[in-house]
């Protein structure tokens, strides 16, 4: 198992690569031999059937997880720093009775001083901040369990933002959240890997959104089954045996 | 003590004359806080059950304390309910049973082994009802001083753990992805869980114990709307509750512990139609 820092061979700036990534649970082995390498300021789509190692693999790279293999990072400025990653987790249910607003929620994660005793000045301000970037800032005071799926996913998102990112990770963001909404979401998604040069990694279950925001698509089936841009993965004789598909018809 | 007993000669309560209902009342507020508080974050992780277990495991320390003829067997219990807790977390962690099928088995096993104990030799179970129904007029100052020292623990426990604690029980994998370990701030919570109610077991008694971790928290949940009001309601309702009872409980001459149940009931009635002031 190693996590560090590399130069290697690409010649970009900042960049997550995983070499030769084996995940074990027991005697059941759950991703064997992934390779991959995500650049700076783009957007990755995993895709993959159910029971594929997906979300596997995010929590790996998130470092939740035991592996053998390699998973590196070269992070802009210098070769020694971790990189920062933001999560969106997966179909995030918060109990509607419970008592928590979206500020309580950011307080929780960003301050020291016990959310229970309310926010400063200085802190509610740098939660708007935060709610701007995701357009939200109206979603303060709401309690968590009270918002809409697609609010949620944008509250979320601002969270996994502060601090800035240098891998943004998201899983399933767009379940649960109406047609309107997932353009939103990934409209708001390209804009923040425009605006902060972040690199996307995303599961996605959703192929139409596929061809208008990501630059690469990995189908994902325990092993690495194939990886190209939208219309390659789409159109390739493995997308259609993975998810039984007769034509290119998404 | 004896600022208390002289700030109480200045109330002009008639049931306040006797030290006996001074060192209720103090007890009776001191334990308001710590209720209140971990009662927020007992609703909030759907701890309900495993509280109300962790009072029976209280029960039967007690019960070892006292065939072991330990003078002081509350401290036998909070050993117990630790042993208890840790147990439990352990086999939940193996089994694939759930968390409430798992809590009835530790919590009947719990209180089989207790009367099991308690009952040895044929020994007469009476001398253990108070810890069932409990008596809250027989604090003495010592104890008083015992549970000031679990409010101030509980109260730094809180300013530093809340935080985590909260994420922790909304959601357990954001936590786990902000660098919280779920595992050991509801290791520390379970363990204050465990001191708050082995120490109270005595004054309020086994079968309304869980009643006032869960109520204070359920109704300040009806119309809290953020995690400030959810907390301060909670404390409130809590002190109300264990004032109002403890004077209902002196003129109608019934249980303490079973009166502040049922006005935290009340409480918990009213809160309910209130609901819909949230947002």
């Amino acid at each position: 198992m190693n996590i560090g820092t590399h130069g290697g061979a690409c010649g970009h700036s900042c960049c997550l690569r995983v070499q030769d990534l084996t995940v074990k649970i027991g005697a059941d082995t759950i991703l064997e031999n992934i390779n991959l390498h995500a650049h700076c300021g783009e957007m990755i789509a995993l895709i993959g059937p159910n029971g594929a190692g997906k979300s596997t693999l995010l929590k790996t790279i998130l470092g939740q997880q035991a592996y053998e293999g390699i998973i590196s990072f070269s992070v802009p400025g210098s070769r020694n720093r971790k990189p920062k990653i933001g999560y969106v987790p997966q179909s995030p249910a918060f109990d509607p009775g419970d008592s928590v607003t979206v500020a309580d929620l950011f307080a929780c994660c960003m301050s020291k001083r016990p959310a229970f005793l309310g926010q400063s000045k200085t802190l509610r301000e740098k939660i708007s901040v935060c709610l701007e970037r995701v357009h939200s800032e109206n979603l303060i005071d709401k309690r968590v369990g009270t918002l809409s799926g697609g609010e949620l996913q944008r509250v979320l998102l601002a969270l996994a933002l502060e601090p800035l990112p240098n891998i943004l990770i998201l899983d399933e963001p767009l379940s649960g959240v109406d047609v309107e909404g997932m353009e939103t979401l990934m409209d708001m998604l390209d804009e923040i890997r425009k605006t902060y040069d972040l690199s996307i990694l995303m599961i996605t279950h959703d192929f139409s959104m596929l061809s208008r925001y990501a630059d690469q698509v990995i189908l994902l089936n325990k092993q690495l089954i194939c990886q190209g841009t939208p219309g390659e993965v789409l159109d390739s004789e493995d997308f259609r045996r993975v998810f039984h598909r007769k034509g290119g018809n998404l | 003590m004896e600022i208390w007993y002289s700030l109480c000669r200045l109330l002009p309560a008639e049931m306040l004359r006797w030290d006996f209902m001074r060192n209720a009342l103090l007890a009776t507020i001191l334990m308001a806080f710590l209720f209140g508080l971990t009662s927020t974050m007992i609703v909030t992780g759907r701890m309900s059950f495993f509280s109300d277990a962790l009072g029976h495991s209280a029960f039967t320390g007690i019960a070892i304390g006292c065939i072991c003829g330990v003078s002081a067997p509350v401290w036998i219990a909070v050993i117990f309910a630790l042993v208890f807790a840790v147990l439990f977390s352990y086999v939940r962690s193996k089994s694939n049973q759930t968390a409430d099928t798992l809590i009835g088995v530790f919590s009947s096993t719990a209180v089989a082994l207790g009367i099991f104990i308690a009952t040895l030799n044929g020994s007469s179970f009476t001398k253990f009802n108070k810890y069932l129904i409990g008596d809250i007029l027989s604090v003495t100052p010592g104890e008083i001083g015992a549970l000031a020292l679990a409010f101030v623990a509980v109260a730094i426990f809180w300013v530093i753990f809340s935080n985590r604690l909260t994420l922790s029980a909304i959601h357990p994998e954001l936590a786990s992805s902000r660098g919280f370990s779920p595992a050991l701030s509801q290791g520390l919570f379970t363990a204050v869980i465990a001191v708050v109610v082995t120490l109270a077991i005595s004054w309020v008694g086994l079968l309304i114990l869980n009643s006032l971790l869960i109520l204070p928290a359920a109704s300040a949940r009806n119309v809290a709307k953020n995690l400030r009001q959810y907390h301060l309601f909670s404390v409130l309702f809590a002190l109300v509750a264990g004032v109002g009872g403890l004077i209902i409980s002196y003129y109608v001459g019934a249980s303490a512990g079973a009166a502040i149940s049922l006005v935290l009931a009340g409480i918990f009635v009213i809160s309910f139609f209130l609901r819909k002031v949230r947002c």
